[in-house]
Formats: structure tokens, sequence, C-alpha cells
């Protein structure tokens, strides 16, 4: 195996890792601003997959700049199921909330599965199979979009959260539900942008995975698992976190995909889930538990 | 009220010399099933509060160890469904070592229970020898009573049906005894139960063991049922959804809520399937809508409303 073939595996998997960074991205931000762990976000994800590869297949419109109109739409359906599903059980015990995201997670999995069937779509754009080479590198162009994508999409939200006055009073609602509401700040509606934008977020690495990823109902599945462990790898409610374990995530799995064959790879990536749950569910990057 | 069991029992003994249909008899065999399995999960789910969202583990374990035995030794599913239990009681064990130890709860310990399933998943995928992506074929050998294969499904539906039986008759005993009384003390407050001196560890621990052992001859069932198991039908996520949803709907932490529950959901998944008959899976699209629901206005299972309108059981 030469040096050249690792050094390309170890580059395609940061850049799959900014991917999984992206999906994780809207997990985190939902957990941390309301300690709910979505199971849709999977599900939301396969959706809005659908939605660009539609969009491409029927309208001939490329994923990226479908982006133009399934962001605002992934906002809105993000707000609306807070609104609606959410809301119900935010003083509900946490298995309740557990099972609330699970069946919405069935409910929008199996509504594709009628709509779309079972089988496995792959959208062919005219970069699908392009490569930037950099050096004795060879990198995936769509890959490297959806990593270039990750990393804007990162410091756009923490921008966000940092310098306006809508991110502030999310931070204050996450940090002190009772408080922010005290000093005027709308922390329902706060709660369902919070929703809204992780939904956003996840439309987003939706769009950018549908050049080269498959598209299925069972899709978001498996990336959400992806997701939960790239989460807790980093700390659950932290964007740094998220994108250091997508990272890790990623470069496991493609260097791992050169030493096992098959899925194998996968099985290290639960097996460093279940240790960092075990002796730092705070995340590799988060704070010590309490 | 004492009698119900014994009077739903004999009246499930009785349908089979009524109903010829098989249909009927298959339909009621698969209620009853998920029934059993959903048992299993109710023991440490419902009673001691420990929700796991991958006891699909357990249940894969039950239904490979019976039929890998079989196909590789030719050893009878009867005795390898015990030894499946076993295997189960042993990854429980483990798996609630490491996760009580360490102190997960919630949904910390909801997923490390789905992370353990899909290693087993992801594992059974890629070894060859327990059949890889297109599981165990259990090779057929006629009417067979000694094999656990028979010629009448009949024969299913009375196992199963017995199986049911002992598992409700012994969480009936569990929820009275003091084993039960610690896990509910557990479940309502893990640290308040802990300063009374309960162990909190070994009674989830042991909650554990049960919960395994039955989910996996659940599973060992399921394959000689079915003569058929993949690594998606024994391990995935989905079928830890599956096992869940029944005690769930029914009641979590009651004796009769998997069995109410599956009662419940089975009448609808075949309700629809008349309704889309060319899709498999509406049923599941239907369950998660029934789950939202039941959360919002059925936090404790149809099991809870009724105790709330003053019915005992």
């Amino acid at each position: 195996m030469s040096a050249s073939v690792v050094l390309s595996s170890l580059a395609n998997g940061v850049m799959l890792g900014g991917l999984y960074a992206l999906v994780a991205l809207g997990l985190t931000l939902i957990f941390g601003v309301m300690k709910i762990i979505n199971f849709a976000h999977g599900a939301l994800m396969m959706w809005a997959m659908y939605a660009s590869f539609w969009l491409a297949k029927l309208g001939g419109v490329d994923p990226y700049l479908s982006l133009a109109v399934t962001l605002p739409v992934g906002f809105a359906a993000g707000y609306a199921i807070q609104r609606a599903v959410i809301t119900p059980v935010l003083e509900a015990p946490e298995h309740n909330q557990l099972l609330m995201t699970l069946g919405l997670a069935l409910f929008l999995e199996n509504l594709a599965l009628l709509a779309f069937k079972a089988d496995p779509r792959t959208l062919l754009v005219s970069y699908s199979q392009a490569s930037v080479s950099l050096g004795p590198i060879l990198l995936s162009l769509p890959r490297l979009l959806a990593f270039a994508g990750a990393l804007a999409v990162t410091l756009l939200l923490f921008l966000f959260l940092k310098f306006t006055d809508l991110g502030k009073a999310l931070r204050a609602a996450a940090e002190e539900r009772d408080g922010a509401a005290l000093v005027g700040i709308p922390v329902r509606r706060v709660y369902a942008v919070a929703f809204g934008i992780g939904t956003a977020c996840v439309t987003a690495a939706g769009a950018m995975a549908v050049p080269f990823f498959y598209v299925s109902p069972e899709v978001g599945n498996t990336l959400v698992i992806t997701a939960f462990v790239v989460v807790v790898l980093g700390g659950m409610g932290s964007f740094a976190g998220a994108l250091a374990g997508g990272l890790l995530v990623g470069v496991v799995e493609s260097l791992g995909g050169l030493f096992v064959h098959g899925s194998l790879a996968q099985i290290g990536i639960f097996a460093l889930f279940i240790l960092v749950l075990l002796f730092k569910p705070s995340g590799l990057l988060g704070a010590p538990s309490a | 009220m004492r009698r119900l069991p014994l009077l739903l029992l004999a009246v499930g003994a009785v349908i089979p010399l009524l109903v010829r249909s098989e249909y009927v008899i298959g339909t009621l065999t698969l209620i009853y099933f998920f029934a059993f399995v959903g048992q299993g999960w109710n023991i440490l789910g419902g009673y001691a509060g420990q929700f796991s969202f991958g006891h699909a583990l357990f249940f894969g374990i039950g239904a490979y160890t019976s039929s890998l035995l079989f196909v590789k030794a030719g050893l009878t599913p009867w005795v390898g469904m015990w030894c499946g239990a076993a295997l189960a009681v042993l990854a429980g064990l483990l798996t609630g070592h490491l996760s009580f130890r360490f102190g997960l709860r919630g949904a910390y310990f909801a997923l490390i229970m789905l992370a353990f399933a899909e290693i087993f998943r992801v594992a059974a995928t890629n070894l060859d020898w327990v059949g890889g992506s297109f599981g165990i074929l259990v090779p057929l050998r006629g009417h067979a009573p000694a094999l656990f294969q028979f010629g009448d499904k009949r024969y299913f539906y009375y196992i199963i049906l017995l199986m049911l039986a002992g598992a409700t008759y012994g969480v009936r005993r569990l929820e009275s005894s003091k084993l039960g009384y610690q896990m509910a003390a557990i479940r309502e407050n893990e640290s308040a139960a802990e300063g009374l001196g309960v162990n909190a560890y070994r009674v989830k621990l042991t909650a554990m063991a049960l919960s395994a052992g039955l989910t996996a001859r659940g599973g060992s069932f399921y394959a000689q049922y079915f003569s058929y198991v993949d690594p998606a039908i024994g391990f995935g996520p989905t079928n830890s959804i599956e096992i869940l949803l029944r005690p769930i709907i029914g009641g979590a932490g009651t004796v009769w809520g998997p069995l109410l529950g599956s009662f419940l959901l089975g009448g609808l998944g075949e309700g629809t399937r008349g309704l889309v008959k060319s899709y498999a899976g509406v049923h599941l699209m239907i369950y998660g809508v029934i789950l939202m629901a039941a959360v919002v206005f059925l936090p404790h299972g149809v099991m809870g409303w009724l105790r709330r309108r003053g019915v005992r059981g």
C-alpha cells in the first residue's frame, strides 16, 4: 500500500468527516438548547436528500442551487415540528421526549418508503466523479465541496450565536430557561428557531451529500447513528466538538476501510462511541461531567 | 380479576379448535410473539425504568445461537433456545455491568444499548461463518417436533401461547416481589432508592439478565417460526424499536401492557395491510403516529389510562 493511497484515504476521510460534522451540528444545536436528542434528525436529512435529488432529477436544478429552496423549507419544517411535536413534551420525562422523536422518525422514514420505494438511488451530476489533485493526494470534488460547506456553516452558526440578538437569546434560553423567560425572551419561539436552524443544517448536509451519497429511505438511519457517535464524541452541545468528532469519525471510517473489508470499520467507530460514553460522557472536548 | 389470566389462557387455548383460518392463527401467533418479547423489554424498561434502544441485541443472540447450533452441530433448537438465552444473559450482564458501573442513565443508556446492538449487526453482516449479510436459513425437516419444526402452524401458536403465559405469570410474580419493589423504587428515584439501602447496580443488573434471557428466547422462536434470520432482522435498530413499541403503547411497567399493546398494534397493522396491499411497511408509519399520540395523550400507556378510570389489573 503506497503512501499516496493512505494519504488520499486520509484526506477523503477528512472530507467525509466534514459531512458528518454538518449532520451532527444540527443535532448538537438542538440538544444544546433543549436537551432533547432528536432521533428524527436522520429522517429529516433523508427527506432533504430526496428534495434535492428530485429537484435535480426532474427540474434539472443543481443540488447546491436547490439549497435556495430547500433551506427555507427545511427551516420552516423544523420550526413547525418544534411547535407541533416537541413543545408538548418539553416538560415530559426524558424517555418520553426520546419516544416522541422516535415516533416522528418512524413516520417520516416509512412515509418516504411509501412514496419513493426502498431502492437506493444515486444522482449523477457532471462533477460526481471529478477530483482535485493536491500533490500526491487525490480529492473527490463533491466531498471537498461538502467539507467546505460544513466549515462555512459551522462558522456562520458560531457568528450567529455570538453576535446577533437572536443568537444571544438562543444561548440564554439554553443556559437558563426560566431566567430567559423572566427577562422577556419568548423561549418557545426561540426553541422553535433552534429546531428550525438544526433542521436547516441537516438540509444543507443533505443537499451536499446527494452528489456523492446514495439516497434511500433508510439512509437517514445510517447517518443519524453516525451523527450520534459524532455528537457524543465531541461533547453534546459543543460545535467545535461536532466538527472535531465528525473529522475523527470520517478518518477512522476511511482509513479503516483500507485495512478491513466491508463495513467492519464501523465496529471501530461504535467501540469508540461506547468507550467515550463510558469514560467521558461529556465528550472528548466537553467540560468534565458534573 | 384474579381469574383473568387463567381465563385468557383458556380462551387462547380454545381458539384454534374453533377457528380454522390460518390467517387468524398466524396473526395471533405474531401478536403473542410481540407481547412475549415486549414483556422481556418491559422488565428492564418498564419495571426498572432503564430504557433500552438496543434490545435487538438479545433477540439476535437468541435467534442466531439456536439457528447456528442447529445448522452447524445439529443441536435441536429446544436446547439451542436455552443456550441462546444463556449467552444473551451473559451479554446482558456484560453490557449492563459496563453501563451501570459507569452510571449511564436515561438517553445515554438508550444510546449505548443501540451501539452494542449495532456492533453485533455489523459483525454478523461481515462474518461469513454466521451467514454474512444473507443470514441463516434453517433447513426444513418436515414435521419434526423434536427439532422445533412442525407441519402445522398451530403448534407454533400453542408454543408461543405457553411461553407468553409463563412470562406473564413470571412478571406478575416479579411485580409483587421484593425485587419488583426495588426495581420500581429505582425507576421512580434512583438516588432515593439507594439512600434507602437498595443496591441499584445489582437490581438493575438482575433486571437486565431476566430481560435479556426472555427476549433471546423470543428470538429463537422467531427464527424457528420463519426458518430464517439475517443481521437486520436479528440485530437491526428497527427490531429494537418493534420490541419496545408494544409495552410502551400498552403501558410500560404493567403486567398486561405488552399484551394489550400487542393486540392494539397487531390489529391496526392487519387492518392497514388490507388498505395498502402493495406495501408492507406502512404499518410502521402508522405506529410512528400512534407512538407520538401515545406520548402526548397516554404518557403511561393504555394501562395508565385504564387505571385512571379505576380499572385494577
